[in-house]
């Protein structure tokens, strides 16, 4: 009898976007599975593969540590991640100020900035670093360079963000009293980004470790490498204390971070 | 007049700031040494570098049906991972959110989350691969678990900031508790697991793209055989169909988050 008038959350556009994407989705899905070339008999046989790995990886071998140079490589593996580190926010506060609107103006300038930001996360640390041993060889200078240049885009578009939400009073007054962009940058810029910096900085280089534990397998220096070796001679229990020690580095930069950030910010 | 704070640099530098940067400096020449950098290493780089950039252009894209197969392994294996990673990921969060469950269920919870993400993705493809064998199915059971570490993680802190208001009052309407979950909890957390869930999608077709090198599945194994054999020009193809891959979905992922949040 009333004329009820129900309430509807979505109009039928939006309903009908939404069904679209899931629809999108469940088919994809589908379609991937029904193409993908799985063979079930090795996923049957996983527990059992892994449970004898695992049986394979025990006792430790926690002699080699120092026989075969194994606190070597985490040194290096360390050193790799934090110079790397130093790298990409050398490079990156170039880049950050290209893509930060407020400091350069040209659209295309952002653009180009961007565009190198993306580009940097979006090839993989160990493409990078296949990258770099083919141009510097094998070894720890090449590793150094993939860290550094993966993570330009990351210290880039956080640093960036950072400095186009800076307060433009201090900058005004800057420029209203005639000081030189330099100036401008260094004393009304980068106080203000300098927390943000330092944190970003300490976040990035707890990626880094992880990361840096790994690019040895494409021969970029670090506890990697030895990983590689200990894998391709079936040393199993010599490979459970490499894990062991990358591990315990992850958790104990992770630690140092969590501490550090408290202590400055 | 001439008080001391008119005398004294606004802009001093304190001395912490300066032995900070001079303990900086020191470490980093410390490290040029310990991991043997010299000038001419680099700059013999710097030529082979040149040389190296001179064989990849141009990009050779003659094998495009080996590259397009690739490629569409690597999608693959992010949706099949993502779907999976997500789905288990839900539940997982959710034991894991401190405000919905009791102590007996979040630990184990969070135990499983924190060792998905103890290691690097590239050793549990290494781990996989040993397991189940070279394959896509390495590399998916690889990103399944990178996705439950970090969207289980995401999922639990989105659920312990949610009101708890509607929990109550559905609680004490007496609903069982499935019903508050989906008519209290999800409603809540549902645009941020959006957002959550269409930026895992992105990290594992980053990620898709990688575990191949290792020898499981997509794109990566590829781009590996081509540095290894010295294809330079078809490395440079397989990098740039890489980036316009990740840059369309990101494009993509803008539109979606776009339909869901308003």
């Amino acid at each position: 009898m009333t004329d009820t008038m129900t309430w509807e959350r979505f109009t039928p556009g939006q309903r009908l976007a939404r069904f679209t994407v899931y629809l999108c989705v469940v088919s994809l899905l589908v379609f991937s599975l029904s193409t993908v070339e799985i063979i079930p008999e090795f996923l049957y046989d996983a527990p059992y593969q892994l449970q004898d790995l695992f049986t394979r990886m025990w006792p430790i071998d926690f002699a080699s540590y120092t026989q075969e140079n194994i606190h070597e490589a985490l040194i290096e593996t360390l050193n790799i991640a934090s110079l790397g580190t130093v790298l990409a926010l050398f490079l990156a506060v170039p880049v950050a100020l290209l893509s930060a609107n407020n400091i350069t103006k040209s659209p295309v300038l952002n653009w180009c900035g961007k565009f190198i930001l993306v580009s940097s996360r979006t090839v993989n640390s160990l493409v990078w670093a296949i990258l770099f041993v083919a141009i510097f060889g094998p070894g720890a200078l090449a590793g150094t360079f993939a860290i550094g240049f993966r993570s330009i885009g990351f210290c880039g578009k956080l640093l960036a963000e950072a400095l186009e939400e800076v307060d433009q009073g201090p900058i005004e007054a800057l420029r209203a009293a005639g000081a030189p962009t330099v100036s401008i940058l260094l004393k009304g810029y980068w106080p203000q980004v300098a927390p943000a910096f330092w944190g970003l900085a300490l976040f990035r280089w707890d990626i880094n470790v992880r990361e840096s534990s790994v690019i040895g397998l494409v021969g970029a220096g670090g506890i990697g490498v030895a990983l590689d070796t200990a894998l391709n001679l079936f040393r199993w229990q010599q490979v459970a204390l490499i894990l062991l020690c990358i591990f315990s580095i992850v958790i104990v930069a992770e630690v140092v971070v969590t501490k550090i950030r408290q202590s400055i910010i | 007049m001439t008080s001391d704070a008119q005398r004294k640099s606004p802009f001093k530098a304190s001395i912490k700031t300066r032995l900070g940067w001079l303990v900086l400096a020191c470490y980093v020449f410390y490290a040029l040494n310990a991991l043997d950098f010299t000038w001419v290493r680099f700059i013999n780089g710097l030529g082979n570098g040149a040389d190296f950039l001179g064989e990849m252009i141009p990009p050779n894209f003659e094998r495009w049906k080996l590259l397009v197969g690739n490629l569409i392994e690597t999608i693959e294996i992010a949706v099949i991972a993502s779907a999976f990673g997500i789905g288990f990921s839900l539940p997982i969060g959710m034991c894991a959110a401190r405000n919905l469950m009791p102590d007996w269920v979040t630990w184990p919870a969070r135990t499983v989350i924190a060792v998905c993400r103890s290691f690097h993705p590239v050793i549990f493809a290494i781990l996989f691969v040993k397991a189940v064998g070279f394959g896509p199915l390495a590399g998916i059971l690889t990103l399944i678990f990178l996705s439950i570490g970090f969207i289980g993680k995401l999922f639990a802190e989105a659920i312990e900031e949610i009101s708890l208001k509607p929990v109550e009052a559905i609680r004490a309407a007496g609903a069982p508790f499935m019903s508050v979950i989906v008519f209290a909890v999800l409603p809540q957390v549902f645009n941020r697991f959006i957002g959550f869930a269409t930026y895992q999608f992105d990290a594992n077709l980053r990620n898709s793209t990688m575990v191949g090198i290792v020898g499981a599945g997509g794109i990566g194994g590829t781009l590996f055989a081509a540095f290894q054999r010295f294809d330079y020009d078809f490395l440079a193809a397989i990098l740039m169909s890489i980036i316009a891959l990740i840059m369309l979905s990101e494009l993509l992922s803008v539109k979606i988050k776009a339909i869901f949040n308003d």
